[in-house]
C-alpha cells in the first residue's frame, strides 16, 4: 500500500461523519483523489457521507455523475489509467449490479491482464445491508460476489473509528478496494481513536474463551450485544477485511476457543461463512470441538421490510447457534 | 417486432452525406467540409500502412489455420478505417480499441507480435498501453468506451485539453456494440461533459451474424445528435476521408470543443473470427460488392495515376513479406507463460493467500522433479 499517513481526527461522531472526515482527509492528502457518484455533490449523498466536500474541493474533484453505475465505475477505470485515484459511491447495494461487468471483468482484471503495467487504485464505496425498513434493492449484502472475484479487495467497517481510517487506507491502496459500509450503523456514534491494524487485518474486539463469533460490518455490534447478554465467555472477532482474509487472527482465536459461529446478513449458500468454515476445517481439523456454524440471512431474495427481522441475524439467533456449538 | 425487421436485405442504404475523398476507382473527389491535405509521400505512407496491416492480419488467420493461434479476429476490409484514424492521432493521444484493431495498433507503434499473445493464449495483451497510447484490447463489447471517457476526464483535469496541442482520446466500437448500455452511457457522459473523445464506430455491417438493420432503425451517426454533439458518416474504405474526418474530430476534441461520433462505413470482408462461418448468414454477392470497394486498391490506383512507379509497390510488398516472416517466427518461438508468475500480477500489494497458493503449486510442480 502507498505509505499515506492517515489523518487522525478526534471526537465522538457518527459512522457517516467519520467516513466524511476520512474522505475529506483523503482529498486533502492527494490532489489525484476524485470522488464520483450520484447526488454526492451539492446534496452530499443520500446518506450525507460526502456532505460539504464539493463545496470544499470543487465540482471537478467531487463529481455529480449522470445516473449510471456502469458509467461511474467505467469512467473511474479510465481516470485511474490517467493516474487518478477515483472513489466511486454506489448509492445503494442493490444498484451495484448494473456496474457488475465494469467491476469484475474490467476493474478487477486490468492489473493482471497488463502483467502489472496498469494499476487500478479505485475505491468503490457501497452502503450495504438491511435493518432500515427500506424498499427492495436497498438492503442487500453483495459481498460474496466481490470476494469471489480475483483481483478485488473487499473490506467492511463496523465502527466510526475504523470507518474514518479504513476509507483513507482504501483510497491509498494501489489495488481496487470495495468498501462495504454498514448503512444501518451510519448513525451509530463512536470515538475516533487511532487504529493500529492495517486495512487487511482482523481484530479481536472482545476476548473470550468459550466460543468465537466471527462477524464484520453491521453484525459486529450484534455479536458484541450477544456476547454481553450471554453467560458464556464469548470472543468476538471483527474480520474487517473479507479479501484478503486475515486467516492468522481467525485461526488463533478459534484454536483457543475450539468453537466458532460465523454471522453475516448475506444469504448462506457460498457466503463468507462457507469459506471460513472450510478454512477453519483445513487448519484446525483436530482442534475443533464443534463444526463451524453459520447464522446468516436465508437463501431468500431480500424479503419485504416487515419481515426483515426474521431474515436478519439478531442477538437471539446468534445465541441459539452458540448453544448448538456448545452442545457438541 | 416482426421477423421481417431482422431481414438482412433491409440493410440501411448508404447515406448520401457519406464523406468521401477517394472513390473506389482511385479518383480524388472534393468535399465542402473536409480535405486531407496530404502530400504524395504521406499517401505512400498510408498505402504502406494499409498493405502491412493487411499482411499482419493475413498472418494472424494463417497462424490460426496452422494451429499456432487459438483464434484470430480478422480486420480484412477495415484497413482504411483503422489506418486513417490511427494516422490522424498524435503521440499524446490515447486509443481504446476493441479486439479487431490490428491496423490501428500498427499505427500506434505496437509490435504486431505482441498482438498474438492474446490469441495464442500466452498473455492477455503484451504491450504497454501508456507507452503506445493504445489500451489493451477489450473483448466485452463497449466496455472500453467508458474507459476512454474516464481517461478523457483525467486529461481535462490535467489541463491537457483546450489548446491546439492538447490531448484527445479515440474510443473504438462497432455496430454490434452500439446496442450496448456501456456505449450509450459513454455517449451520455461525453456529451454532458463535452469530453475530448472521438467515438469511432466502425460499422462493418455485421455483428457475427446480426446485421446492422437488427441493431438500429436510424443511421448510427445520427444518434450523436441525441447525445448533444455532432456525428458524421465517412467512407471507412477511403483512407484519405477517414484520416481527414477523424483528424478534424480529434483536433476539435483537443481544442476543448467536445466529442464527435464518426461512423466509418465499411465492411467485414472476412469472418467475425476464424471460428465463424459467414456463409451461413450472408450472401456471397454482398461480399463481392464490397470487395469492389477495396480500401487498398483505390489508393494504389491513385498513386499509379499520379506517377508512383512499380519499384515502390515492390518495396512495400517485400517489406510485408519480411514482416510476415518475422511474425511467424516470433509466434512459434513465443514462450509459454510461467505458471508461477501469474500469481504476482493479481495485485500491486501481494496477499498472503496468493503467496500460499503460489507456493502450494510450486511445491506440487517440484514434486515431478524429485
Amino acid at each position: 500500500m502507498t505509505a499515506v499517513a492517515t489523518e487522525v481526527a478526534t471526537g465522538t461522531v457518527t459512522l457517516a461523519k467519520a467516513l466524511n472526515l476520512g474522505l475529506d482527509a483523503a482529498l486533502a492528502a492527494d490532489p489525484r483523489v476524485v470522488l464520483m457518484g450520484e447526488d454526492i455533490g451539492q446534496l452530499g449523498g443520500v446518506f450525507r457521507v460526502t456532505d460539504g466536500l464539493q463545496e470544499r474541493y470543487g465540482a471537478d474533484r467531487v463529481v455529480d455523475t449522470p445516473l449510471g453505475e456502469s458509467g461511474i465505475v467505467g469512467t473511474a477505470i479510465g481516470l485511474a489509467m490517467r493516474g487518478y485515484r477515483p472513489v466511486c459511491e454506489i448509492q445503494f447495494d442493490g444498484f451495484v449490479y448494473p456496474a457488475f461487468d465494469q467491476i469484475v471483468s474490467q476493474l478487477a482484471k486490468l492489473h493482471f491482464r497488463s502483467r502489472g503495467r496498469v494499476r487500478m487504485p479505485v475505491t468503490i464505496r457501497i452502503p450495504y445491508g438491511g435493518g432500515i425498513g427500506a424498499v427492495e434493492h436497498h438492503s442487500e449484502s453483495p459481498e460474496a460476489y466481490f470476494v469471489h472475484t480475483a483481483g478485488l479487495k473487499v473490506v467492511s467497517c463496523a465502527t466510526p473509528a475504523d470507518a474514518h481510517v479504513m476509507v483513507q487506507q482504501a483510497v491509498a491502496s494501489d489495488d481496487p478496494v470495495v468498501l462495504l459500509e454498514p448503512k444501518r450503523r451510519y448513525w451509530d456514534k463512536g470515538e475516533l481513536t487511532p487504529v493500529q491494524e492495517s486495512l487487511w487485518q482482523a481484530r479481536v474486539v472482545r476476548p473470550g474463551t468459550d466460543c468465537t463469533l466471527l462477524a464484520y460490518g453491521p453484525m459486529v455490534r450484534t455479536c458484541l450485544d450477544a456476547a454481553t447478554a450471554s453467560e458464556l465467555d464469548l470472543e468476538v472477532v471483527d474480520l474487517r477485511s473479507l479479501s484478503p482474509l486475515d486467516l492468522d487472527t481467525v485461526v488463533q482465536s478459534v484454536r483457543r476457543t475450539g468453537r466458532c459461529v460465523v454471522v453475516h446478513e448475506a444469504s448462506r449458500t457460498l457466503g463468507t461463512g462457507a469459506e471460513l468454515a472450510a478454512r477453519l476445517t483445513e487448519e484446525l481439523f483436530y482442534e475443533l470441538e464443534a463444526p463451524v456454524l453459520r447464522v446468516t440471512g436465508f437463501d431468500l431474495p431480500y424479503p419485504p421490510a416487515r419481515m426483515e427481522e426474521h431474515h436478519l441475524p439478531d442477538l437471539d439467533r446468534v445465541l441459539h447457534a452458540v448453544d448448538r456449538a456448545m452442545g457438541f | 417486432m416482426t421477423l421481417s425487421s431482422l431481414d438482412p436485405s433491409l440493410a440501411l442504404p448508404p447515406d448520401p452525406s457519406l464523406v468521401q475523398l477517394l472513390t473506389p476507382d482511385g479518383r480524388r473527389v472534393t468535399h465542402p467540409d473536409y480535405a486531407d491535405g496530404l502530400s504524395a509521400d504521406d499517401v505512400r505512407g498510408l498505402y504502406r500502412d494499409l498493405v502491412l496491416s493487411r499482411r499482419i492480419d493475413a498472418e494472424g488467420t494463417a497462424l490460426t489455420r496452422q494451429g499456432e493461434l487459438g483464434l484470430w479476429a480478422p480486420l480484412v476490409g477495415q484497413e482504411a478505417a483503422q489506418v486513417g484514424a490511427g494516422r490522424a492521432m498524435r503521440p499524446q493521444d490515447m486509443a481504446f480499441p476493441t479486439y479487431r484493431e490490428h491496423g490501428l495498433a500498427w499505427t500506434r507503434g505496437v509490435d504486431p507480435v505482441s498482438l498474438l499473445g492474446l490469441f495464442r493464449g500466452g498473455d492477455h495483451g503484451g504491450w504497454d498501453p501508456a507507452e503506445h497510447g493504445f489500451a489493451l484490447y477489450a473483448i466485452v463489447l463497449g466496455a472500453q468506451t467508458l474507459h476512454a471517457v474516464g481517461y478523457a476526464m483525467g486529461a481535462v483535469r490535467d489541463g491537457a485539453v483546450g489548446r491546439e496541442d492538447g490531448t484527445a482520446v479515440l474510443a473504438c466500437f462497432g455496430d454490434g456494440a452500439s446496442s450496448q448500455g456501456d456505449v450509450n452511457e459513454a455517449l451520455v457522459w461525453a456529451g454532458v461533459q463535452r469530453s475530448p473523445v472521438v467515438f469511432l464506430c466502425q460499422n462493418n455491417q455485421w455483428g457475427i451474424s446480426t446485421p446492422t438493420s437488427a441493431q438500429t432503425r436510424t443511421p448510427l451517426y445520427h444518434r450523436a445528435e441525441g447525445f448533444g454533439f455532432p456525428g458524421v458518416r465517412v467512407d471507412g474504405n477511403d483512407v484519405l476521408a477517414t484520416y481527414a474526418v477523424v483528424r478534424d474530430a480529434l483536433d476539435r476534441a483537443r481544442r476543448g470543443d467536445g466529442p464527435t461520433l464518426v461512423e466509418a462505413w465499411t465492411y467485414r470482408v472476412g469472418p467475425h473470427t476464424t471460428s465463424d462461418d459467414p456463409g451461413r448468414y450472408r450472401p456471397a454477392d454482398e461480399v463481392e460488392s464490397w470487395r469492389a470497394r477495396d480500401p487498398l486498391a483505390r489508393v494504389r490506383l491513385l498513386l499509379e495515376r499520379e506517377g508512383t512507379g512499380p519499384e515502390f509497390f515492390a518495396e512495400v510488398d517485400a517489406e510485408a513479406d519480411d514482416l510476415a516472416a518475422r511474425i511467424r517466427k516470433a509466434c512459434v518461438e513465443m514462450p509459454d507463460p510461467d505458471p508461477l508468475e501469474a500469481f504476482d500480477h493479481v495485485f500491486v500489494e501481494q496477499t498472503p493467500e496468493l503467496v500460499r497458493q503460489r507456493d502450494e503449486h510450486a511445491a506440487y510442480l517440484a514434486g515431478f522433479d524429485a
